[in-house]
């Protein structure tokens, strides 16, 4: 009895608490707010078993079973059959379509008796391992070989293509977010940022077609603005003198005045096009001929950005017009610009409208009407962030905002305190799927960004989600708690 | 291990960028929850009422742009029982003239989940549906006593004439099945049944619109939300115009009165289909409003099926309206030439077999045999192909050569009309006989009945017709289609291209030639008409249910085809006696638009008769 009593004990030491403690609190956070979402005022209980709510706290036991097993089986082995997991997921991946029965349009659940699995959300902590193993490879450093980028993509883009096959766009995008490690282990931030820059391009200037500043589309206008703050940045990060910085800055200002001027208490016509992208690129010679001054040849780059984002800009507005109708209103539909016929842009005007009518304090536990009346969809599994903001407000938004960066930021402390590159990687392999979901889920459901359907994690209804995630989180819990040891 | 630190500084960059966005949605949020008072002013619990708006669904016409099936307006009350407040009911059950138990009845309904899988009581339930125009006057001045109701508006069918139920079509509710298939419906919607209603339903539902409306607290309609900034216009769906004449369709199932089968009629240079009717028909109206239900059983229980289109669906024994093909495979194969002829004493006798025939003229070449519908002669022909061994190796080769023919012909498969539930009637091929008279225990004289299209032959009145005009086109036929036309869309390709049969064009002249014998001097002179030149073919099928069918193909002008009818009377007796009176009616109505004088008596006989049909045997 004693001696197991403290092998129970030996399995519990020297894990992470805080993670821990903020794992639990968000999934009890989700089982109260998908009872919200789901709660109906003539006939409820939250433990039903027939209520969202009440599967979800069956499906919660598992994940908590799950979690302890995993803490029970020795870190190593992980490392060992990082491989073999990845392949045996990605088999199943490839099998899914075939077996799977279409849900609206998807082949991505597999039924077992009246339960459904989704092997889309357990490819996350495969990748993750493999990802790990290849980087924890004898003396492998990203950069040092192209050959590595291609290893590295690959392992990436194989579960990727196979969601998307499975008709599970969100899911598969969420992929993407593994470029943060890719960063944080030595590829060049300016690939991050050029990738960032193109997608934010590419949505504005198909978004903002419709209204005009100065007789240039908001979204082209928008863009030209952003092109001159990053010239600035830009040159100035690369020169280390702010004065060019301000010089740039007085010039765009300046421009802007006097097109202001031209076109508002005059109220003449002006090619307010040209003029700017005349401005644009006198910064640029001005910028080419300090760093022919200064021999800081890396500020050319500064140029080079300014140049190819306006010329991807256009390409995108050029490319995009000869596009049939049609197919144009496919892409706005998929980035969520348009509304589809189904209304994906109602929707999130509901679930504003849900959100926006929380006020402070919010309505009240199980008070919200919004939610309740059945007009935001998914409310129990997408949009559950909804359920929150209505009826506990900006304090209940804040808080559960709060426990996402506080887990995000822990597990990227515990990737930095890894002894070994395996560790790390997976580590924020992790915080990168983490980091994805939060953004878009909640990005989402205040219309920051385009609807992609992707749960919030641990508190959106379903056992997929939540099991994928605490293999997850639990995996990485037990290579944290073997570090000392591997010190040793 | 050594650390890299200058890239462990990146953990402040990948740290920093998710403070910033955190701090982004923060300051969003606190805009949506604090600062905008938008979404404030509908804090006190008030919602929206998202109201379907329904798009008209699209008329159809008629190939002379006679209007066929049109919309109807409809009222369905509908409530939100959260919203429903103590109410008068006996005021109420007045006003829709119901008794107090009916609507305790339509409550209970309602809220049965095994009834109504979608009840919530927070979205619009309908209570009662389709309501008459009366009715719903008195309901909407006496709504405001009544918080939680509210009136929708539905489109429902109406036609202008109790005909071609089969072609048109209807409309039915949707099914839980069809709202997991397709995203487009939800509950209470309706969907095309049967006929170009179902085939080309996604082009007559149009788009379906939203209206938002604001209610209070109390369930009360207080407006439109933003002047409707957020609304969705519904789109109409398309017209269809059919190449069914509506009025010769009408005059075929007149002529069908009292009898079983089908008349379908192409035009042959297009494979539009100008009429299509199975007898028994039914008024298309009977399955409108509120007693689709009742009728629908009752005539899904009557024992003559009016709801099964014979035209495309019935699969028959073609009998002799399938020499035609007869003689176009053995030229083909170059079997007979146009001269030779074959005996015929009273039949064909061969091998211990004999298969009847009448007296005529023997021995004949193809055309005179076609004229007198000898079977001997297609009997004899039949068994020179299956049994030449010497050119095609064995009976059961030169039998798949048989039936590849017959397929490029149309028969044995679908032939692809744009209605639904059509057969694809039955062809055997060499590997059914194998398996049913053991491999290589079968020859032509086994099967010898096949060659006039008796047997195991099946075929589908659609598919006769569509024979008949691939003769009258002298060798090609385009895929028989029932729409004409799309309102802005293009009509499939499928139904413009030519299709070609595996025969040679210049054997059809000579097969046409034999069918205008048939009539001139023949067995079909009762389609003779004073002055257009109609070619024809009898068939008079025997059968296991009783007296033989009577069947008819025929086409007309001989020199430049309009029209292409087959008809099929299900034990009417000799081919003659009402395959070829009606077919030939038709055509002459077709053609000119009124019966010669010296030709109504026999229309008349044709619209009084009747055959009697034994009770089916449970």
């Amino acid at each position: 009895m004693r001696n197991r009593r403290s092998e129970t004990s030996s399995i519990l030491r020297n894990v992470d608490w805080p993670t821990i403690i903020i794992y639990v609190l968000l999934v009890v956070c989700g089982v109260f707010s998908i009872y919200a979402a789901s709660y109906d005022f003539d006939e409820a209980s939250l433990f039903s078993i027939d209520e969202f709510s009440g599967k979800q706290i069956r499906w919660i036991g598992l994940a908590f079973a799950i979690g302890f097993i995993i803490l029970l089986i020795d870190a190593r082995m992980y490392e060992t059959y990082a491989y073999p997991i990845y392949i045996a997921v990605i088999i199943l991946l490839i099998v899914t379509p075939f077996i799977a029965h279409g849900i609206k349009g998807s082949r991505s659940w597999i039924s077992f008796g009246s339960m459904s699995l989704q092997p889309a959300e357990f490819a996350k902590f495969a990748t993750a391992l493999a990802l790990a193993k290849l980087f924890s490879g004898y003396q492998f450093v990203l950069n040092a070989r192209f050959s590595n980028y291609v290893a590295a993509i690959t392992i990436i883009i194989l579960p990727v293509i196979l969601i998307l096959a499975q008709n599970e766009t969100g899911s598969a995008l969420t992929f993407m977010a593994l470029f943060f490690v890719l960063y944080r282990e030595g590829m060049s931030g300016l690939i991050l940022f050029s990738a960032m820059l193109a997608v934010i391009i590419f949505v504005v200037a198909i978004k903002f077609t419709e209204t005009a500043v100065l007789g240039i589309p908001t979204g082209e206008f928008a863009i030209l603005l952003m092109i001159m703050a990053i010239m600035t940045g830009m040159s100035v990060m690369y020169s280390r003198r702010t004065e060019i910085g301000r010089n740039l800055l007085i010039g765009f200002a300046s421009v802007g005045l006097i097109l202001w001027i031209l076109t508002g208490p005059c109220g003449l016509e002006v090619p307010a096009l040209a003029i700017i992208l005349s401005s644009i690129a006198i910064a640029c010679i001005y910028i080419i001929v300090e760093s022919v001054r200064r021999r800081r040849s890396k500020m050319l780059i500064a140029c080079g950005a300014a140049l190819f984002s306006i010329a991807f800009m256009f390409s995108v507005n050029f490319a995009f017009n000869q596009l049939q109708p049609h197919q144009q209103q496919r892409i706005k539909v998929v980035l969520g610009i348009e509304e589809d016929l189904r209304g994906a842009g109602y929707n999130v005007n509901q679930s504003k409208i849900a959100i926006g009518s929380g006020g402070f304090f919010g309505k009240g536990y199980l008070n919200g009407t919004q939610t309740k009346l059945k007009y935001v969809p998914e409310q129990h599994t997408d949009f559950i962030f909804c359920t929150i903001g209505e009826e506990k407000g900006f304090v209940g938004a804040l808080v559960v905002i709060g426990l996402y960066i506080a887990l995000i930021l822990r597990v990227i402390a515990i990737a930095e305190r890894q002894p070994k590159t395996f560790g790390r990687v997976y580590a924020y392999c992790v915080a990168s799927y983490f980091i994805f979901h939060f953004c878009i889920n909640i990005g989402m459901v205040i219309g920051l960004c385009p609807v992609i359907g992707i749960p919030l994690p641990f508190l959106s209804y379903g056992g997929s989600s939540l099991w994928g995630f605490t293999i997850l989180l639990f995996i990485l819990l037990k290579f944290d708690q073997n570090r000392r040891t591997e010190l040793r | 291990m050594r650390k890299n630190y200058n890239l462990e500084k990146r953990k402040y960059v990948i740290s920093g960028f998710i403070i910033v966005i955190a701090l982004i949605y923060l300051i969003r949020l606190f805009d949506l929850q604090i600062q905008d008072s938008r979404y404030k002013a509908s804090a006190d619990s008030n919602a929206f009422l998202k109201k379907t708006i329904y798009p008209s669904r699209g008329l159809i016409y008629d190939r002379n742009d006679q209007l066929v099936v049109y919309n109807q307006p409809a009222y369905d009350v509908m409530l939100i029982p959260r919203d429903v407040q103590p109410f008068d009911t006996v005021d109420f059950c007045r006003t829709l003239n119901i008794t107090p138990e009916q609507l305790v009845k339509r409550f209970a309904d309602m809220r049965d989940k095994r009834l109504n899988p979608g009840y919530s009581a927070y979205t619009p339930q309908r209570l009662i549906a389709q309501l008459s125009s009366q009715d719903y006057g008195r309901l909407q001045e006496k709504l405001y006593r009544f918080p939680g109701f509210f009136i929708q508006k539905r489109i429902l069918r109406q036609y202008n004439r109790p005909t071609a139920a089969n072609v048109l079509g209807n409309i039915r509710e949707v099914s839980s099945k069809d709202i997991e298939n397709d995203d487009y419906y939800t509950l209470g919607d309706y969907t095309g049944d049967l006929g170009v209603e179902k085939s080309y339903e996604r082009y007559l539902r149009g788009q379906k619109g939203v209206e938002i409306l604001i209610r209070d607290a109390r369930g009360r309609i207080q407006g439109r939300y933003e002047d409707g900034a957020h609304d969705i216009e519904p789109v109409s769906g398309r017209d269809l115009r059919l190449s069914l004449d509506i009025k010769l369709q009408e005059y075929a199932e007149s002529l069908m009165v009292g009898k079983r089968g089908a008349v379908v009629a192409i035009e042959p240079a297009t494979g539009e289909i100008l009429c299509l009717a199975s007898s028994p028909g039914y008024d298309p109206r009977l399955l409108v409003g509120r007693e689709r239900g009742n009728n629908y059983k009752r005539l899904l229980d009557d024992e003559s099926w009016p709801l099964f289109d014979r035209a495309i669906m019935a699969s028959y024994p073609p009998g002799s309206t399938f020499k035609p093909t007869q003689g176009l495979i053995f030229l083909q194969e170059g079997i007979i030439d146009l001269n030779t002829p074959y005996p015929c004493h009273g039949g064909y006798i061969n091998g211990g077999l004999r298969v009847g025939c009448h007296p005529h003229a023997a021995p004949l070449p193809l055309k005179p045999a076609l004229q007198t519908s000898c079977n001997a002669f297609f009997c004899w022909g039949f068994k020179a192909m299956i049994d030449r061994r010497s050119k095609y190796g064995s009976s059961a080769a030169a039998f798949e050569i048989w039936k590849n023919h017959l397929v490029s012909m149309g028969y044995g498969y679908k032939l692809g009309v744009d209605l639904p539930g059509e057969n694809r009637g039955f062809i055997p091929n060499a590997k059914f006989y194998d398996k049913y008279y053991k491999e290589g225990r079968w020859s032509a004289n086994t099967i010898i009945s096949v060659s006039i299209g008796q047997g195991e032959i099946l075929a589908t009145p659609l598919q006769i017709a569509n024979l008949c005009a691939t003769i009258a086109n002298r060798g090609w036929f385009v895929t028989p289609h029932a729409v004409k036309q799309i309102q802005d869309t293009v009509m499939p390709a499928e139904y413009l291209e030519r299709r070609r049969p595996t025969i040679d064009l210049k054997w059809f002249e000579h097969v046409a030639e034999g069918m205008r014998m048939a009539v001139t001097g023949g067995t079909c002179r009762r389609a003779a008409l004073p002055d257009i030149e109609v070619a024809g073919k009898t068939g008079t099928a025997q059968n296991p249910h009783g007296n033989d069918h009577s069947a008819f193909m025929g086409f007309a002008p001989y020199r430049d085809p309009q029209i292409a009818v087959a008809v099929y009377v299900e034990n009417g007796g000799w081919g003659a006696t009402y395959g070829v009176p009606i077919g030939s009616l038709v055509i002459e109505k077709y053609l000119k638009g009124t019966i010669a004088p010296d030709r109504k008596p026999m229309e008349e006989q044709m619209l009084n008769s009747r055959i009697y049909y034994a009770k089916p045997k449970k």
